[in-house]
Parts: structure tokens; C-alpha cells; sequence
């Protein structure tokens, strides 16, 4: 039996297969196995990010502070491999330490002074898009050879498809994320939070230091989403990744995730993502579209879906409890 | 409230430490100047249920609150096996021991039963949880409960209240609980599922748990517990064997009177000349919210309700005002047959509270500070709230107006303030239940339903708001006043409607409205 709080996750893969099938049917090139792992690799960042966006959704919360993280973290990679000459190993390192610090100090804010993650966030996303600018106004160009060496990994699959190294450490970071998720206390907590924060405290969960973990985590996750947008660019520019945290988010709500937390898996938010990209694709490869029909579409069906949570919330409001 | 020294000579004295499980000594606790607990001591023993009684405000939330380590004491000492604690949070008291189950099943309802029982708590290999151990555990757990058939793995809320509770005690007894604090676990739970509850009670206490067992009815405290520890205002007035503590001592107990010390017949208001009928509740009532009742009420009577805390008197109030909506039965409420005899009275069972305005229906709710007034609005504006709201809220009321009816209600009602826009929040409780009256008042209401109306005020501003009540009814007007306070009931009330267990099982009227009278029939 399909739980109905698990309806919304079966929705988003149809839809995916919908517009999957619908793609192979219509173009021959579809059927590729390219078309697919482009899908991963031109969505990595985005998919990483959502999945770090996933967890402060599912608790409640919100984070728009990672577009903006992208782009800090992608200037200030730049700006040590290039202007500091510091091995970009290191200045992986480093950006992550402090994606990881940033993301920490809101979620204190958000825990200790009781604020709204919107809020608190929306400083955020204020914050790193002037630290980006602060360290470098243009774009630049990334040139090392590890860089390099690391965007030539190419592990081909039958067809004329591959996987990149961004594609693959996106499904590295899916998998761990899926697993933080389902398999540890600190997941099992942010659930918990996020269905009903009271009764999470009242059962001993550490509400605070979670908080502050959660957001942690989703700077963490936007961090490496920054590292892989710079690989998969080989650039860095403060005025990267706009407007990602709403793709983001409508990634998250698309994957069955309730905005208003308790419910929803990382696995949703990945086909999330892959339906926008997918959308992009088929519009790419109709050829007379304009690209803003992707908008359109997501727009639409944004709107499907948190009207489908509504309805099954209804439906099992209405269905007498089992007993 | 005379005290009785006698009291203290019924508690235990000869009590086995060898068994004792909780020792509670000179336990205090204050807010903000409000002494919530008063060297209350308390020893519950290993496989002993211990009853946790008393009114509204008599500190048993506080204690188990303090126990539980929600709020930090200020004296005293617990001992919980022998080791003195200090309990940090809820999830720190568990570890102790002590395991809480409260009126609100308190759990996630998104998540699944077996994520619920073991969350904190899960076992892990390799560092990640181990679902078929959770599995194992949870199953293990809710065989505790005897609930061994249940499927963990489908979504708590599918499952009714009361399952969820009996999970919530499942959950309690997963750390190693040696005490069991069940509040109010009772409330929403019907008859045969309170009696799944009580035999896992009793499975238990053979086990050698202690078991805090705090409930309203009376009959259950009868079934089930050992002791009876009553509180009140904060004081512990003793623990008493539950088998040799007659009902109507633990009542008398409870509201801190003696049937002895009563006279038989208070001084009372002989019954008025009850005029047209305002309101007649037919058979009206609630699932599990109060039973059907009738109730008639006239002009120019006052109807008292009385009964003990979670008796049913404040869903009585709010069933007769329509802010809760009856299931069952009919509500008709008459118009003024003077002024308009051809009108046909108005069946307000379906009908917005707005109607209910209109039609002349005022309702002061108990909880003034979480209901009734918006603190942060001045006076004029909690007073005119009422009225805008019976005009609708387009049609303004001249400013002018407005201050000519809040300064006769100020003058009235001998409101202490220097002016009518001072925030209503830094009265004194007394003003703000004036201005709460007064709000209805300015609507010339033909009913008034009041909900505990002197609660937490001062003793001048209690004669005073009776007084008030007094001189509305020979006015006219028809009242329902709910009141813990049976003294004063017994003073203004033409008739009292007792209410028990959210039945109603009595209507005392004229020469029987007595305190001494409500207090049998609530023990009986």
C-alpha cells in the first residue's frame, strides 16, 4: 500500500517519465544516454544545492542565502588559486570551512534570537553577493591544472554518453545526503522538528544545536555546489547562480518536500531538479521555443504540485484515522 | 477559605523509605511574584499509583513542570531512588528515569510509529541507524502496551487518539522509566480505552513503577490509585489513602472548605421573577466535549454553573455562546418579546458568533489574557471592539461617541486609570475584567455569559464586579457565570447548574442552592 504522504514523490517521477518519454518519442537524439548525463552533469550544482536546501526545508525552514553562496564561493576559489597561488585542493578546503562557518553563524541567529530563517537568510544572500564583489568585480577565468585535470575526467557509459567528475561527485553528495536523511539521528531530528517542533523538544531533541547544524549543512551543500558551478564553468563571477535558491526551492517542493516541513525525501528534490533540466532540454531541442518557456513551465508546475500536497492533506484529514 | 489545621493529621505519617521511589521536600517555586509552589513535599513509592489532584492554579503543572526540569526550582530538594537530580530539560529527566506523558499526545504525527518510539534513541551499525533494529525495539516497546498487533510502520496520525496516547506511553517506558507521570492521559479517551489504559496501569505498578497520575474525574482517581496527594494554591494539603478518603472529604478537600464548616442554607437571593425566557438549550452537546443538556435562562436571573475543574463549566459557557458548536440539540434564543411581540425567536445553533452578537449575546471568556482583551490596544478600543464588530466592521463609530460611551463606562463601572487610551495590559487584572464587561456592556446585551469573571483579582474588585452583576440583572439582563469560587455562586446565583464529567447532574434552585448542596451532589 502507498502511504499518501509518499503520493507526492510518485507524482514528480511520473511527471520525470512524462517529459522523459515524451522527449525520447518526439526526437531520436533524445534516446542517447548523452542526453542523460548531460542532465547530470549541466544540473550538478543545482541538484547539490537542493539537497542541502531539502534539510531546512523538511525542518520548517528556509534558506535563500545560496545563490549567493555559489557565487561567493566560487569568487573567492578564484581569487586563492589565481591571485594567492594556494593548491586548489586547499582552496576547496578553505571555501568549504567557510561555507560551512557561514551557514552556522545564521542558524545561531535563527535558533538563539528566535528569527525567521526568511529573514535571517535574505541578509545572508545580501551578505555573500557583496562579499563576492568585494573580492573581485568581473569575471575570471580559472586556470590550473588540477582544475583542468578534474574537468577532463570522463568515465564513458554505452552510447555516446559519460559521466563527468562533477556528475559523479553530485551523485556521491546525493547519496550521503540521502543517507543523512533516512539513516542518522541528527536526519531523523530535523524530521521531527520540522512535523512538530514542541513535541520534538518535549521528546528530547536538542532543537537548537540541530538548527544550527541543518543550516551548517545547507551552507556545506551550497559550498560544494559553488566548487562544482567553478569546475563546470572554469570561472568565477559575483553575479553567478541568481535567482538559484528559488530554483532551489521549487526543486524541493516539485520532489513532494512540504514547504511547511516534517515531510519529504532528498531523493524528490534530485527529480526535482532533473524535471527542470529535462523541461530546458526538450526546449533546446524543439529549437523554436523561446528559453523562457522553461519558466513557464516550471511555474505551472510549481503550482501542480503544492496543489496536489494540499489535496492529499485534505483527503487524509477527511479519511477517518485507522485504528 | 478558612484553613483547617486539622488536615495535615490525616497524611501518612509512617511511610516505608525502604520502598520510597520519588521524595519531593519543601519543594518552591515562584513566578514573577505569583508563588506557584509552596514547600510542597511529596513521597511516591516504588509500585504505588499516586492520584495528583486539585483545582485550577493549585500547582500541578507547575510541580511536574519542575520535576521534569521545564522550570527550574527555586527550593527544595527531589530524590528520586535515594540520589538527589536536577533535571535540565525533558530529554535529561527521561534519562533519569523519570518519563512524562502528557494530555497532548506529544509526538510527531508525520512521522512513522516506530521513527516516534526511537527517536533519540535509535540503535545504530556502522555509525547509521539500524531500521530493523528500530523495528525490532519499537515492536518490543508496543508490546508493552499491548498493542502488539499494531503495524509500526505506517504514520502515527493514522491511528486514533487513543492509540496514539497508549504509543506515547510506550514511548515513555522506552528509557529506563522508574517513575511515570501520566497528565490528564484520560481526557480524550472514551470508556473501554480507558480501561485498556488502567490495566496496563496496574501491569506497571506490579512491575514496581511509580506511577503521578493527575486527572479530573473523580471516579477514576476511585478505580485506579493508591494515594491522593491534593494540592491547592500552591500548598500540598496532604496525602491520604485512597481507600480511606471519602468523596466528599477529597471534594472539600479540593475547593478548601469542609462540608462541617458550612451552614445549610446560605444567605442566598431568594429566586427574582424569572421574566421572559432568553435562551433554551435543547439537548445540546459535543463528542467528547460535553454530554447533551437543557438549559433554560430568563431575564433577570442569574444562572451560576458550578463544578470542578474540567467538570464541563467552561464548555458549557462556550456551547451557549456558540463559539464552540454543538453537534446535537438546539439553541433558540428569543427576542425581546416586549419590544418586538410579533418576532420569531431565532434558532442560533448554525449561526456566526457575529449573529450571536446581534442578538444580544456577550461572552467574557476564562482565560482573559489568552481570549479576552488585546493587551497592546488602549482601552477605548478594547471597549469599542465588541460594538464595531455588532455594527460590522464598515460602518465607523464617531470618535466622539466612542468617548462618551467609554468615560460613562469608566465612571460606571469605577474603572481606575488616568485615561481611556492606556494600554488595557497595564491594569490591574480587576480594571481589565471591567473593561471586558464593559465592552459588552456599551452592546446592551439581553445575555451575558460569563467565565470566570473573578479569577485572579483582587478582593475589593471582586465585590465590586459582583455587585456590577447584581445590578444588571434587576436591570433585566440574564446571566450565566461560570465560577470555581462556590461561595460566591452561592451569593449571586438565582439558580446553579452542576456540572460533573461533563455531564450535568444537577440543577439546585431557590432554598437548595446551597454550597454545602453543590458539594454533595459533585461527591455523590
Amino acid at each position: 500500500m502507498i502511504n499518501e504522504r509518499n503520493l507526492p514523490i510518485f507524482a514528480t517521477l511520473t511527471v520525470f517519465l512524462l517529459l522523459y518519454g515524451f522527449g525520447m518519442y518526439e526526437y531520436k537524439g533524445f534516446r542517447d544516454t548523452l542526453v542523460f548525463t548531460n542532465l547530470l552533469t549541466d544540473n550538478a550544482f543545482l541538484i547539490v544545492t537542493a539537497v542541502g536546501m531539502t534539510f531546512v526545508i523538511l525542518s520548517g525552514g528556509i534558506d535563500l542565502s545560496v545563490g549567493s553562496m555559489i557565487a561567493f564561493i566560487g569568487v573567492l576559489m578564484a581569487y586563492l588559486i589565481t591571485s594567492l597561488h594556494i593548491h586548489p585542493i586547499l582552496a576547496i578546503a578553505i571555501s568549504l570551512i567557510v561555507g560551512i562557518a557561514f551557514g552556522a553563524i545564521m542558524g545561531m541567529i535563527i535558533s538563539v534570537f528566535e528569527i525567521q530563517p526568511f529573514i535571517v537568510t535574505l541578509a545572508g544572500m545580501f551578505l555573500f553577493r557583496g562579499l563576492a564583489y568585494l573580492i573581485n568585480l568581473d569575471a575570471v577565468p580559472i586556470n590550473h591544472p588540477f582544475i583542468t585535470a578534474l574537468s577532463d575526467i570522463y568515465v564513458s557509459v554505452p552510447g555516446r554518453g559519460g559521466l563527468t567528475f562533477i556528475a559523479m561527485a553530485m551523485l556521491v553528495l546525493l547519496v550521503v545526503g540521502i543517507l543523512i536523511a533516512r539513516r542518522t539521528r541528527f536526519g531523523m531530528n530535523v524530521y521531527a522538528i520540522g512535523g512538530d517542533k514542541q513535541s520534538a523538544a518535549l521528546l528530547g531533541v536538542p532543537i537548537k544545536k540541530t538548527t544550527v547544524k541543518i543550516y551548517a549543512l545547507s551552507g556545506l551543500y551550497s559550498a560544494l555546489a559553488g566548487v562544482i558551478f567553478a569546475i563546470y564553468t572554469s570561472s568565477a563571477y559575483p553575479l553567478a547562480a541568481v535567482g538559484v535558491e528559488l530554483d532551489a526551492i521549487a526543486a524541493v517542493v516539485i520532489g513532494g518536500t512540504l514547504l511547511t516541513g516534517g515531510v519529504g525525501y532528498v531523493f524528490g528534490s534530485f527529480l526535482g531538479a532533473m524535471i527542470q533540466g529535462v523541461i530546458q532540454t526538450l526546449i533546446t531541442f524543439d529549437g523554436s521555443l523561446n528559453s523562457w518557456w522553461t519558466k513557464l513551465a516550471i511555474g505551472g508546475l510549481l503550482l501542480f504540485f503544492i496543489l496536489l500536497q494540499k489535496a492529499i492533506v485534505f483527503w487524509a484529514k477527511k479519511r477517518s484515522p485507522a485504528t | 477559605m478558612t484553613p483547617h489545621s486539622n488536615v495535615k493529621d490525616h497524611s501518612r505519617t509512617t511511610s516505608d523509605h525502604s520502598s520510597a521511589l520519588l521524595q519531593i521536600r519543601s519543594l518552591s517555586k515562584s513566578f514573577t511574584g505569583v508563588q506557584a509552589l509552596n514547600a510542597v513535599s511529596l513521597q511516591v513509592n516504588k509500585g504505588e499509583i499516586h492520584a495528583l489532584l486539585g483545582e485550577n492554579g493549585a500547582g500541578k503543572s507547575t510541580l511536574i513542570k519542575v520535576l521534569t526540569g521545564v522550570h527550574p526550582r527555586d527550593e527544595g530538594d527531589i530524590q528520586l531512588d535515594g540520589r538527589a537530580i536536577h533535571a535540565r530539560d525533558s530529554g535529561h529527566a527521561q534519562q533519569l528515569g523519570i518519563s512524562t506523558v502528557y494530555q497532548e499526545v506529544n509526538l510527531i504525527p508525520s512521522m512513522s510509529v516506530t521513527e516516534n518510539l526511537t527517536l533519540q534513541q535509535q540503535e545504530k551499525s556502522f555509525g547509521l541507524i539500524n531500521w530493523k533494529k528500530a523495528d525490532t525495539r519499537a515492536r518490543a516497546l508496543l508490546a508493552r502496551v499491548g498493542l502488539e498487533n499494531l503495524d509500526p510502520s505506517r504514520q502515527l496520525d493514522r491511528y486514533s487518539i487513543a492509540i496514539q496516547q497508549l504509543i506515547a506511553i510506550a514511548r515513555a517506558l522506552s528509557s529506563e522509566a522508574k517513575l511515570l507521570i501520566l497528565d490528564e492521559p484520560t481526557a480524550s479517551l472514551d470508556a473501554s480505552e480507558i480501561k485498556q489504559l488502567f490495566s496496563l496501569m496496574t501491569q506497571l505498578k506490579n512491575q514496581g513503577m511509580g506511577i503521578i497520575f493527575v486527572t479530573h474525574f473523580l471516579d477514576q482517581v476511585y478505580d485506579i490509585t493508591d494515594v491522593i496527594t491534593v494540592l491547592r494554591n500552591g500548598e500540598c494539603v496532604g496525602t491520604f489513602p485512597t481507600a480511606s478518603l471519602s468523596r466528599s472529604d477529597l471534594v472539600s478537600h479540593m475547593v478548601g472548605k469542609s462540608l462541617d464548616d458550612l451552614a445549610t442554607s446560605s444567605d442566598h437571593q431568594t429566586t427574582g421573577k424569572p421574566q421572559n425566557t432568553l435562551l433554551t438549550m435543547q439537548h445540546v452537546g459535543k463528542q467528547r466535549f460535553l454530554h447533551p443538556l437543557d438549559l433554560t435562562i430568563h431575564a433577570g436571573e442569574i444562572v451560576g454553573v458550578a463544578g470542578l475543574l474540567g467538570s464541563g463549566r467552561t464548555e458549557l459557557c462556550e456551547l451557549a455562546y456558540g463559539s464552540t458548536k454543538p453537534d446535537q440539540g438546539h439553541i433558540t434564543l428569543h427576542p425581546d418579546s416586549s419590544a418586538t411581540p410579533a418576532a420569531e425567536p431565532t434558532s442560533l445553533t448554525q449561526k456566526s458568533l457575529r449573529q450571536a452578537i446581534q442578538s444580544g449575546m456577550g461572552y467574557c471568556p476564562e482565560d482573559r489574557k489568552l481570549d479576552g482583551i488585546v493587551a497592546e490596544l488602549s482601552i477605548r478600543e478594547n471597549m469599542i471592539l465588541a460594538l464595531q464588530a455588532s455594527k460590522g466592521w464598515w460602518r465607523s463609530i464617531a470618535m466622539s461617541e466612542q468617548k462618551k460611551l467609554v468615560d460613562d463606562m469608566i465612571k460606571r463601572l469605577a474603572i481606575k486609570t488616568p485615561d481611556m487610551d492606556k494600554p488595557v495590559g497595564e491594569l490591574s487584572g480587576g480594571n481589565q475584567q471591567k473593561v471586558i464587561l464593559a465592552r459588552w456592556l456599551i452592546t446592551h446585551p439581553k445575555l451575558l455569559i460569563l467565565d470566570e469573571p473573578t479569577r485572579g483579582i483582587d478582593i475589593g474588585a471582586h465585590h465590586e464586579i459582583i455587585q456590577i452583576m447584581q445590578e444588571l440583572c434587576e436591570q433585566g439582563m440574564g446571566l450565566l457565570v461560570a465560577s470555581s469560587e462556590l461561595e460566591e455562586l452561592v451569593m449571586f446565583a438565582h439558580r446553579v447548574v452542576v456540572m460533573k464529567d461533563h455531564h450535568k447532574v444537577a440543577e439546585l434552585r431557590g432554598s437548595d442552592v446551597s454550597e454545602q448542596a453543590i458539594l454533595h451532589t459533585i461527591a455523590s
